[in-house]
C-alpha cells in the first residue's frame, strides 16, 4: 500500500480546523499555516507527478477495504497532473490573498484549506459517490469563499450559485441512484467491468444515468445550456478567489474525461462514447458565447468571466472527439487555461483597487498608480488568453486545430475555434486600449488608498512565468500528455490496477 | 390495492414535480421550500434503488432467500446529512441576502416592485 497518495487530502483536513482554531490569536498564525500547508500539496503533488510518470497506476484502500467494497483512491498521470495544477494555483493565489483580501471577512484561510481538500480529493477518488461528497466538500468551501467580504450585491449572487450547485446535486445523486439500480456498484473500475455486461433491457436506465451525470458535470463546468451562472458568480466573488474558481470548472471537464473514457469509453457496448455527440454541440455554442460575452462586457472582470466561458467551450470542444491525440491537446490546453484565468482575475483586482469609484468598468478614466507594470501584465496574460503566438494558448489552440482535422467536425471546430479567436482578440484589445492606453490622455489622477505593494505583482508573475514555462517546456509536457491520453483510453490497465489482475480484459 | 412500488413511485414523482415547481418560483423562501422537497424525493428514490422488498433480513440470515441491499441505506444517509447542513446555510444566506438588498429574488435582475423591503 502506497500512503502518498493520501497525504495530499490529510494535509490540507488537518490545518484547516487547526486554523479554525488558531482564529482568535490573529491573522499571522493563519497566514503561516495556511501557507505552509500549501506548499506542502504542491510539493506532494510533485512527488505524486513523479510517481505517476512510469506509468503505473497506484492505488490506496481507505480503511484496507478492498475495492469493490471500500472507497479506493487511484493516482494515474490525469489525477498526478490535476493535482500538480490544483497545488500550483492553490499556492500562487494565496500569496496574493494574504496581501489584504483574507482579513475582509472571517476564515478565510480554513475554508481555502478545505476547498483544497475537495479539490484534491476529487481529483483522487475512485468511487462515483465518493466523487459526489467530495464535490460537497469543495462546494460548500466555496459558498463561504464566493461570499467572502459580504457585500448586497455578493451575497446575492452567493445565494443564486448555492441554489444551482443544490439542484445539480440533487440531479448528481438522482444519476447515481440510476446507475446503482442497475448496476449494483459505484466504484469506477467495478461499473467500467459491469456496464460492458449490461443485460440489453437494463440499457435505456444506464444511458438515462449516463446523460444525468453528463448534466451534472456540465453545470460543474458551465457549459451551454447551463453555463448561465458563471458570469454572476464569477464576475461577483472576490476576485483571488474566482481566480481559485478557475480550477472549479475544470473539476467538471475532468469529471467528464473520468467518467466517459473509463466507464462509458470504447469497453461499455451499446453505451460507448455515449457523451460525445451531446458533448461537442454544446461546447461550441458555450465557445461561441462566451467569446460574444467578451466583446459586450462591460467590466473588466465581467469581460474575464466570460473569457472563462469561452476557454471551458474550447477545452470541452477537444474532450467530445473522445480520440487520444484531441485528449492531449485538450489537456495542454486545460494547464494553459487555468493559469491564465486565474492570472487575469488577478489582475482585475489589482486594476479595481487602483480606480476608486470607477473599479474594474471599461471607462477611459485618469491613469492610476503602475499603469505601466500592469498594462505589461495584462497585455502578457491576454495574448496567451486569445491564442497569439508566441505563448502557450497559441500552442494549445494550434494542437487542438491539429487534431482535428477530418470529416464535418472539422470545419465546424475549425472556423468556430478560429474566428471566435478573433472576437476575444478584438474584446481585449478594446478592453486594455480604454483602460491603459486611453487614460494616458486624461488629466488628473485617482487618490490612490492601495499601497503599492510588491506580493501581489509577484502572484501575478508568477502565474505568467508558469505560462512561459508551459511553452517553453511544451515537447516535454506534450509528451507526458501524450502518455496520459493514452493511459485514459486503454482503461484496462486502470481496471486491473483497482480490481485486481485479469478483470480488465 | 395499490402495489408498494405503485406508492414509492408516484410519491417521489410528486415530490420531485412541486420541488421543481417552486424552486421555478425563484423567490427564496419558495426555492428552500422547493430544495427541501427535491431532497426529500432522491433520497426516497436512493432507497427505492436498493429494490422495495418487505420481510428480507439485513444483510444475511441462515435460509433467507435473499437479503435488503445495506448500501442505499448508507448512500441515503450521507445525502441526508448533506442536504440537510445545505439547505440550513441556504436559510441564512438568503435571510442575509434580503437584509442587505431588500430583494428576495434568486435571480440577479430584480424589477419585482413587490419585492424590495418596506423601509421602516
Amino acid at each position: 500500500m502506497n500512503h502518498w497518495l493520501v497525504l495530499p487530502l490529510l494535509v490540507p483536513a488537518l490545518v484547516a480546523p487547526l486554523i479554525a482554531l488558531l482564529a482568535r490569536r490573529g491573522i499571522v498564525p493563519a497566514r503561516i499555516l495556511s501557507v505552509a500547508s500549501a506548499l506542502m500539496v504542491l510539493v506532494l503533488a510533485a512527488i505524486l507527478l513523479g510517481m505517476a510518470a512510469d506509468g503505473e497506476i497506484r492505488t490506496y484502500a481507505l480503511g484496507n477495504w478492498p475495492a469493490p467494497f471500500g472507497i479506493v483512491l487511484v493516482l494515474d498521470r490525469l489525477s498526478a497532473l490535476m493535482l500538480v495544477l490544483t497545488g500550483v494555483l492553490g499556492l500562487f493565489v494565496l500569496l496574493y490573498a494574504i496581501n489584504g483580501w483574507d482579513r475582509r471577512g472571517e476564515h478565510f484561510h480554513s475554508l481555502f484549506q478545505f476547498q483544497l481538500l475537495g479539490l484534491n480529493g476529487a481529483f483522487l477518488t475512485g468511487d462515483l459517490f465518493n466523487l459526489f461528497v467530495f464535490f460537497e466538500v469543495l462546494l460548500i468551501a466555496s459558498y463561504g469563499l464566493m461570499v467572502h467580504g459580504g457585500g448586497a450585491a455578493r451575497v446575492r449572487a452567493g445565494v443564486q450559485y448555492v441554489v444551482i450547485n443544490l439542484v445539480g446535486s440533487t440531479v448528481f445523486l438522482f444519476a447515481i441512484g440510476v446507475i446503482y439500480g442497475v448496476t449494483g456498484t459505484l466504484n469506477m473500475a467495478d461499473l467500467a467491468v459491469k456496464v460492458g455486461e449490461l443485460a440489453p433491457g437494463d440499457q435505456a436506465l444506464l444511458q438515462t444515468g449516463a446523460l444525468l451525470l453528463l448534466l451534472v458535470f456540465a453545470i460543474k463546468a458551465a457549459l451551454v445550456p447551463v453555463q448561465f451562472w458563471l458570469p454572476g458568480t464569477y464576475g461577483n466573488a472576490p476576485p483571488p478567489v474566482a481566480a481559485l474558481f478557475a480550477i472549479m470548472t475544470k473539476v467538471g471537464a475532468y469529471s467528464i474525461i473520468r467518467m466517459y473514457t473509463l466507464v462509458f469509453g470504447g469497453g461499455a457496448g451499446d453505451a460507448a462514447w455515449i457523451a460525445g455527440p451531446w458533448l461537442l454541440p454544446a461546447a461550441l455554442a458555450t465557445l461561441v458565447i462566451g467569446m460574444l460575452g467578451v466583446l459586450a462586457a462591460r467590466s473588466l472582470g465581467q469581460m474575464v468571466s466570460f473569457a472563462v466561458l469561452g476557454s471551458v467551450g474550447t477545452l470541452l470542444t477537444a474532450v467530445s472527439i473522445l480520440t487520444p491525440q484531441a485528449m492531449s491537446a485538450a489537456l495542454f490546453y486545460l494547464a494553459h487555461s487555468t493559469l491564465t484565468a486565474a492570472a487575469l482575475f488577478l489582475l482585475v483586482d489589482i486594476v479595481a483597487s487602483r480606480r476608486p469609484g470607477q473599479e474594474d468598468a471599461l471607462t477611459v478614466a485618469p491613469p492610476f498608480a503602475q499603469a505601466g507594470v500592469i498594462a505589461g501584465a495584462f497585455f502578457l496574460a491576454a495574448i496567451a488568453f486569445t491564442g497569439l503566438p508566441p505563448l502557450s494558448g497559441f500552442l494549445g489552440k494550434l494542437l487542438i486545430l491539429d487534431s482535428i482535422r477530418d470529416g464535418a467536425v472539422a470545419v465546424w471546430v475549425w472556423s468556430l475555434v478560429l474566428s471566435t479567436s478573433l472576437i476575444a482578440i478584438i474584446g481585449f484589445a478594446r478592453g486594455g486600449s480604454t483602460l491603459f492606453w486611453k487614460s494616458t490622455a486624461v488629466e488628473g489622477a485617482f487618490e490612490s488608498t492601495a499601497q503599492p505593494v510588491a506580493l501581489p505583482m509577484i502572484a501575478v508573475g508568477l502565474l505568467l512565468a508558469g505560462l512561459v514555462l508551459l511553452t517553453a517546456f511544451a515537447g516535454p509536457v506534450t509528451a507526458y500528455l501524450d502518455l496520459t491520453a493514452g493511459q485514459l483510453f486503454a482503461p484496462m490497465h486502470y481496471i486491473d490496477a483497482v480490481l485486481g489482475e485479469g478483470r480488465g480484459s | 390495492m395499490f402495489s408498494l412500488e405503485f406508492v414509492a413511485a408516484s410519491s417521489i414523482g410528486v415530490l420531485t414535480a412541486a420541488g421543481i415547481y417552486l424552486i421555478l418560483r425563484a423567490r427564496t423562501f419558495p426555492v428552500v421550500l422547493g430544495v427541501t422537497l427535491l431532497t426529500y424525493a432522491v433520497n426516497a428514490f436512493l432507497f427505492a434503488m436498493g429494490r422495495l422488498a418487505v420481510n428480507l433480513p439485513p444483510l444475511i440470515a441462515e435460509g433467507a432467500a435473499g437479503y435488503a441491499d445495506p448500501l442505499p441505506q448508507a448512500l441515503v444517509l450521507t445525502s441526508i446529512v448533506i442536504s440537510f447542513g445545505m439547505t440550513a446555510l441556504l436559510v441564512v444566506l438568503a435571510l442575509r441576502a434580503w437584509l442587505e438588498s431588500g430583494s428576495d429574488h434568486v435571480d440577479l435582475e430584480a424589477t419585482d416592485p413587490d419585492a424590495r423591503r418596506e423601509e421602516p
